[in-house]
């Protein structure tokens, strides 16, 4: 697996990649709240709430295209939420036959269903361009500063770090194990085995990565104490306020309590 | 400090692991200030376990001694700024996310102020060759570079001894040949542990072989390296 992978960061020179990552992250957080808050069938504010996305992505230089492609992530975890469709009490627009069960599509159920699709097709984007518009590590120093309890900070940092090894170290595995699954001479047997045989071997491999991954932790935590380190994780600030900080938050934080207000009004 | 007293003493050091391995035998180790130092044998032969005890990760107690000062509990914080303990794999002593909070570490946890720090970084990048990668992400890096930043993240802390595991081990010819270089260069005490019998014989003029738990041999390494008996009876070859 190549190390990009995990790298969403698009470098661009724009407005929105200099601004003080705290403010994106506050921004951000505050965006994906107030759509969760939005009422069933807001259309108007859901509109407002794309506009004001469409405006950052602009402002960041970040193509619609590319944003869509990604923000079809949010499919499968619709899929939890469809069953709203037929629970909701309403007017039932079908009947749908299914085996022994009878389902009946509501128009209650469909209008909570597109809301919630639009809601969080909406904050999903809005968490893409947080991170294609902001370095990890800045974004890791902004939770610091934003008061975020150092452990999960910790936590969040090393994961970033040692996921590129873990999959490199996956990688080598599946390599080793495709090297050595030939099918029998004879072309009878499939190649690699059974599939309990198969499923068997994927299971060490897991207790593998998990085995290499607790060493790792040991030898990790000995060259962090052998500098010093003493139970508390020490950064630099490497970020300053500036007034256009500020005031690009204030619009951001105004902009999202309008589309309150145009919900509600 | 006086100037007779050695960088690292090392006392009739004995360990065993908790499942009963005895690791190190009484090893009597002393180096001076400037020494460059290679320590070799085969496997398993307690150099990783003595390197630990030398900044206290294993403890030493008063059998180890750094410029004078034992390595007790109450002098871990002192003895861990003057020992640069370099581990093997670069990805196990890098784990910040970005080079320059890497190096940076070292002297943030000594409680240095921020310019200070800010200072020891940009020199120890600028030492190993590595001046324009402080605001790189260490996963994008290649082996070798790592390995330099690796030895960087210890130069910060300004120590009084560097002290390396296999920093030769992986390389391809170019990059092993810019390490050569770059510790040929630094003038610091050095203790390297390492089965490259040819950097040994480029780079060290003093020698110590290990075997079993003990030192077996310690003298100059132009001395040693001919004494094919001793050699083949550890399971080393002349380079």
């Amino acid at each position: 697996m190549h190390v990009n992978t995990f790298d969403r960061y698009e470098s661009r020179q724009s407005a929105i990649h200099q601004l003080d990552p705290r403010v994106k992250v506050v921004v951000t957080v505050l965006f994906i709240v107030a759509n969760a808050l939005l009422p069933d069938g807001a259309w108007l504010a859901f509109l407002a709430a794309w506009a004001l996305l469409l405006f950052v992505s602009g402002a960041a230089q970040i193509g619609l295209g590319w944003l869509l492609k990604r923000s079809l992530i949010v499919g499968p975890f619709l899929l939890a939420a469809v069953t709203v469709v037929f629970t909701l009490p309403g007017n039932g627009l079908a009947q749908w036959q299914l085996g022994p069960w009878t389902l009946v599509p509501t128009d209650a159920g469909l209008l909570r269903f597109v809301s919630i699709f639009i809601r969080s097709w909406l904050s999903v984007q809005m968490a893409i361009l947080l991170t294609a518009t902001t370095q990890f590590p800045d974004l890791i120093h902004a939770l610091h500063h934003l008061r975020v309890p150092n452990v999960l900070v910790s936590i969040i940092s090393f994961m970033y770090r040692y996921l590129f090894e873990l999959a490199n170290e996956a990688g080598r595995l599946l390599r080793a194990r495709e090297s050595r699954s030939a099918a029998g001479v004879n072309g009878r047997s499939s190649s690699g085995g059974s599939l309990f045989w198969r499923a068997k071997i994927a299971g060490h491999m897991v207790g593998q990565l998990l085995l290499r991954s607790f060493e790792r932790s040991d030898r990790v935590y000995n060259a962090m104490v052998a500098r010093g380190y003493n139970g508390r994780l020490l950064t630099m600030n490497p970020h300053h306020m500036k007034s256009s900080d500020w005031q690009l938050g204030g619009v951001g934080v105004v902009a999202i309590l309008l589309i309150q207000l145009v919900a509600r009004l | 400090m006086n100037e007779t007293t050695p960088t690292l003493l090392v006392n009739d050091l004995r360990f065993s692991y908790p499942d009963g391995h005895q690791a190190l035998n009484g090893v009597d180790v002393v180096i001076r200030r400037g020494e460059k130092v290679a320590l070799v044998g085969p496997n398993g032969a307690g150099k990783s376990t003595l390197i630990l005890h030398l900044n206290g990760i294993l403890n030493g107690g008063e059998q180890v001694q750094i410029a004078g000062m034992p390595t007790t509990r109450k002098n871990l914080p002192q003895i861990r700024a003057k020992v640069g303990l370099v581990f093997q794999n670069p990805d196990d002593q890098l784990f910040s996310p970005t080079v320059f909070e890497d190096v940076a570490f070292g002297p943030l946890h000594m409680g240095l102020p921020e310019d200070e720090v800010r200072r020891r970084v940009g020199y120890a990048l600028a030492q190993v060759g590595m001046g324009d990668f402080a605001g790189r992400l260490s996963h994008h890096l290649s082996i070798g570079q790592k390995k330099r930043i690796a030895i960087a993240t210890v130069l910060s802390m300004d120590p009084e001894i560097l002290v390396l595991d296999e920093p030769s081990a992986g390389l391809d010819p170019r990059a092993r040949r810019a390490l050569i270089n770059l510790l040929d260069e630094l003038p610091l005490t050095m203790l390297v542990s390492t089965h490259d019998m040819l950097m040994v014989r480029e780079l060290f003029p003093r020698m110590i072989i290990m075997d079993e738990g003990r030192v077996v041999a310690d003298g100059k390494t132009a001395v040693l390296l001919e004494d094919t008996t001793l050699l083949e009876s550890h399971g080393l070859e002349k380079p």
